[in-house]
């Protein structure tokens, strides 16, 4: 590959077809539907989504969250993980998950045939609604999670993950690592699995999100089916996620690790989705280094002095905050100059902003790029359930042209001038001490 | 470049192979360009894949990884389209590009709204022919290219080990060499040995154009005619089988480096599909993958990874689908206590198994449900089909038998499975590679990176 596709696709809720029709209902027990029906394939995507990922972990029991979501196919009403596996298997459907600060969910593909599909839905809503933890399954995963855990601390690419995280969160509950920490998966239980579970996997608060070939009828009936015997959730527990507090001065970190190339990321805390310059800088940061060949990041560092396979910026925006992230690999002699690139970059695009034509590039791959968000059910959906968890407006993708249209250089350079600040920056850097 | 190709892709994303392939149609222009064309009226958008006939196994000593280079050298410019303007203009236009090398193929996409197709087929046809490459762009590209190296493989254990895995078990075949190429080959390597690479294989004769999306056949072909037509044939060099000899024994490679966890690989030399109607043995070996490696349900899952936990991971994998020779792969990380050996012993059980005993009814009723559920799962990515297309054509295999492989899969039987395990899965076949994990050197400097020492001061927030 010539470079990694590191636009924002993944972090931004964009692309918008305004024949894309979404049928969203919410039902007595306060679950939200988003459905496209759509006959093209004999196929139906389905994804269930809930608050229950690490921010909404008790402090003390880090990786209950993960532990609990991927425990669901695990075990659950009368059937251990073998005979769910073979049973998915033997009607081709394929399991999936989300998990993030925000998010933990389930995905299920399968096909519409009504006897598949029968077989592959029950067996979902076992799983989302009478999940065992059976306590061997969970001592084996946590060894799985702890093996995992251990083998990050000699992976450079983690231990810089892990030290920005920690470095731009500090104590907020977005700078927990989504697995836990070795001591506190050590100590969970399946006791702890199974409040965690009983607190955060109510219908209140649950996104279900269908495409494919079905009808409303059947969408309806899924929806109920999926969520009807959920438990009640815990006023308690919900917990709202404070926001991230903004860092007060520059911080470095170097980490000594015997690679080839250094491991470098510089950022700081970013801006939740509903903030109301991220049209700007999500159009800006296309400039700064979202846009691939387009943008100055990979100019600067990779077209004009070779110093690095990618480099990129982007902001990822999450319920009570989020973050804005610049980085890149190169080889160790060169880690001082290509950190100075970086910086200088970053200094004079918020100093200066864009100029016309690249904000007009900019615009013109946003805009025209669209179609090829939503080109696909498996991206749809990914859409459908960002839309309902994040409280999106249904026509979020019908506007998404317009707004990037409405944007100018003036209010990508306010809007950098306000949210991103040079002189506080974040950088860590693994590699170096062979 | 797609190192891990067939190493870390289950048995079950092999089988996904086999849509509804009716639609396809195939033209050739007089300049011998093959086009291939899927309509897919799903959405509003059109994917164009060039492939070339040119991957990392017709490179020769001294200049491995020129393929790879002279895929990144091919976004430099020509006369009508200068450096970086390629990349400007498919980004104007809304649309994403990429290029990927392989040992088999190079090959260049783009993706975009359906009425753009013109331009990707104007901008590929020119840098097919007009090619500019500069000294300049070299020395700055090849930076890039080493820097690619050391993200991608030297730094990351578990690809050297692969990349020591097929070192050792090739002798002859070209499959011996890494795609992206030895790094002193790299720093070797010199403007000239791009421009010759680029005259010996960029041609319309050895390219194949894939067009997959919303769009009319007849209309694309009108298209490549434009674009494509005027653009000479050339001869093309000849190419030397270099025919792997039989291999006579087990062979074993450890690589240490600083990990946690050690891995492991084994490959046995197995046949891939040369001829559609005939050979069933590969179609044997992508059932006998996925009874191994199809979904939480299959043997190394359910036996290594839950009942016996000897393995944190587990993995098969095969592709049939190859100008080179085949490998059957199993790979695996083993859990907390267990050594390689244990999981290499575990993993042998699982074939004596399958050799001595066979697989059950129930196990290949499931793959095959597999079969049949993954072939309407891919039609929902309009690039995977360009890419199944682009790889049968590009391998020489007939486009136009693709959707007689989810035929050829469900007539396998229990003892075909049973059979090409015993034939193939043998240990004079076996090549085991594995990762020696290090502890890191205590005695490493507290910060060593040159110069970084208090460029900032360390503050909390």
């Amino acid at each position: 590959m010539r470079y990694w596709m590191l636009l924002l696709t993944l972090f931004v809720s964009g692309g918008a077809n305004a024949a894309l029709p979404i049928q969203h209902w919410v039902l007595a027990n306060g679950a939200k539907v988003y459905f496209v029906e759509s006959h093209d394939l004999p196929m139906l995507d389905v994804s269930v989504d809930f608050p229950a990922g690490t921010a909404a972990e008790p402090a003390s029991q880090g990786g209950v969250a993960n532990l609990t979501r991927s425990l669901l196919g695990l075990g659950a009403g009368g059937l251990d993980e073998n005979q769910i596996a073979r049973a998915l298997g033997d009607v081709g459907a394929v399991l999936g998950g989300r998990f993030d600060a925000d998010r933990a969910g389930v995905t299920l593909r399968t096909l519409s045939s009504p006897a598949e599909r029968g077989v592959a839905l029950a067996l979902l809503a076992r799983m989302l609604q009478q999940p065992t933890f059976p306590d061997a399954v969970l001592a084996r995963e946590k060894s799985r999670v702890i093996a995992a855990l251990k083998q990050a601390e000699l992976q450079p690419e983690n231990l810089a993950v892990r030290a920005f995280q920690q470095a731009v969160y500090g104590s907020h509950p977005y700078g927990r690592r989504d697995s836990g920490e070795v001591a506190s998966v050590a100590r969970l239980t399946s006791t702890d699995l199974r409040a965690f579970y009983r607190n955060h996997y109510a219908a209140q608060g649950a996104v279900i999100a269908l495409i494919g070939d079905i009808s409303r009828a059947d969408a309806e009936r899924i929806a109920q089916q999926l969520t009807a015997a959920l438990p009640a959730g815990s006023q308690a527990a919900e917990k709202t996620i404070p926001p991230v507090p903004a860092l007060v001065q520059a911080v470095t970190r170097i980490i000594p690790f015997p690679a080839k190339q250094s491991q470098v990321l510089i950022g700081q805390p970013g801006v939740t989705r509903a903030d109301p310059d991220y049209f700007a800088l999500y159009v800006g940061n296309y400039v700064l280094g979202g846009g691939g060949f387009d943008s100055r990041l990979i100019n600067e560092i990779r077209q004009k002095r070779g110093l690095a396979y990618s480099a990129y910026s982007y902001f990822a925006p999450m319920q009570s905050g989020g973050v804005f992230q610049m980085g890149l690999q190169t080889r160790v002699d060169q880690t001082q100059q290509a950190v100075q690139v970086v910086r200088d970059t970053l200094t004079t695009f918020v100093e200066n902003g864009v100029s016309e034509a690249e904000l007009s590039q900019a615009k013109n791959n946003l805009i025209g790029g669209f179609p090829l968000r939503i080109d696909s059910n498996k991206k749809i959906l990914e859409y459908l359930a960002v839309i309902g968890f994040y409280d999106l407006p249904l026509n979020y993708l019908e506007t998404f042209q317009a707004r990037v249209e409405a944007v100018t250089a003036a209010q990508i350079q306010a809007a950098f001038k306000r949210h991103v600040h040079p002189d506080r920056l974040v950088t860590v850097i693994v590699g170096g001490g062979q | 470049m797609i190192p891990f190709k067939g190493l870390l892709t289950s048995g079950l994303l092999c089988l996904m192979s086999a849509p509804v392939f009716a639609a396809v149609q195939v033209f050739e222009l007089s300049n011998g360009l093959k086009l291939y064309v899927k309509e897919d009226h799903r959405a509003p958008v059109v994917v164009s894949q060039v492939w070339y006939r040119a991957g990392s196994m017709d490179e020769f000593n001294g200049t491995t990884g020129v393929a790879h280079v002279l895929e990144h050298m091919m976004f430099k410019g020509t006369h009508d389209v200068p450096t970086g303007q390629f990349s400007k203009l498919i980004a104007a236009a809304g649309g994403r590009e990429n290029a990927f090398t392989a040992r088999d193929y190079t090959a260049y996409f783009q993706q975009l709204q359906k009425d753009r197709l013109e331009l990707a087929f104007r901008l590929e046809a020119d840098r097919m022919h007009n090619l500019n490459l500069s000294a300049d762009d070299f020395a700055k590209e090849i930076k890039v290219v080493m820097e690619e190296r050391r993200l991608r493989t030297d730094d990351k254990p578990e690809a050297r080990v692969y990349e020591q895995l097929m070192a050792s078990a090739f002798d002859a075949s070209p499959y011996r060499r890494p795609v992206i190429g030895w790094m002193n080959d790299l720093e070797q390597m010199n403007v000239n040995d791009a421009r010759d690479w680029y005259r010996r294989w960029y041609a319309p004769n050895n390219a194949t154009l894939v067009v997959v999306g919303d769009v009319r056949a007849d209309e694309v072909k009108t298209l490549a005619e434009r674009y494509f037509g005027p653009i000479a044939a050339q001869p093309l060099p000849t190419r030397k089988p270099q025919q792997e000899p039989a291999q006579a024994g087990i062979r074993r490679v450890s690589i240490k480096a600083p990990a946690k966890l050690p891995y492991l690989v084994m490959a046995y030399h197995v046949p891939v599909l040369r001829d559609v109607q005939t050979d069933w043995e590969p179609y044997a070996l992508q059932v006998l993958a996925a009874v191994l490696d199809g979904g939480d349900a299959a043997r190394l899952t359910r036996n290594l990874v839950r009942a016996q936990r000897v393995a944190n991971e587990a993995g098969a994998g095969y592709d049939a689908v190859a100008r080179g020779p085949g490998l059957f792969l199993l790979d695996g990380t083993p859990a907390e206590g267990k050594t390689a050996a244990n999981l290499e012993t575990a993993l042998r059980a699982q074939l004596v198994l399958l050799q001595r005993e066979g697989v059950s009814a129930d196990e290949l009723q499931r793959v095959k449900a597999q079969v049949v559920a993954a072939d309407v799962f891919q039609r929902d990515s309009g690039f995977f089909q360009a890419m199944q297309i682009g790889e049968y054509a590009t391998v020489g295999l007939p486009v136009a038998e693709l959707d007689a492989r989810v035929q050829k899969l469900q007539a396998v039987t229990a003892e075909q499975v049973r059979d090409v395990a015993r034939k193939y899965l043998v240990d004079d076949q076996l090549t085991v590679a594995t990762l020696d994990p290090q502890p890191l050197d205590k005695q490493a400097p507290r910060t060593a990176v040159p110069g970084m020492r208090h460029a900032e001061p360390e503050g909390m927030r």
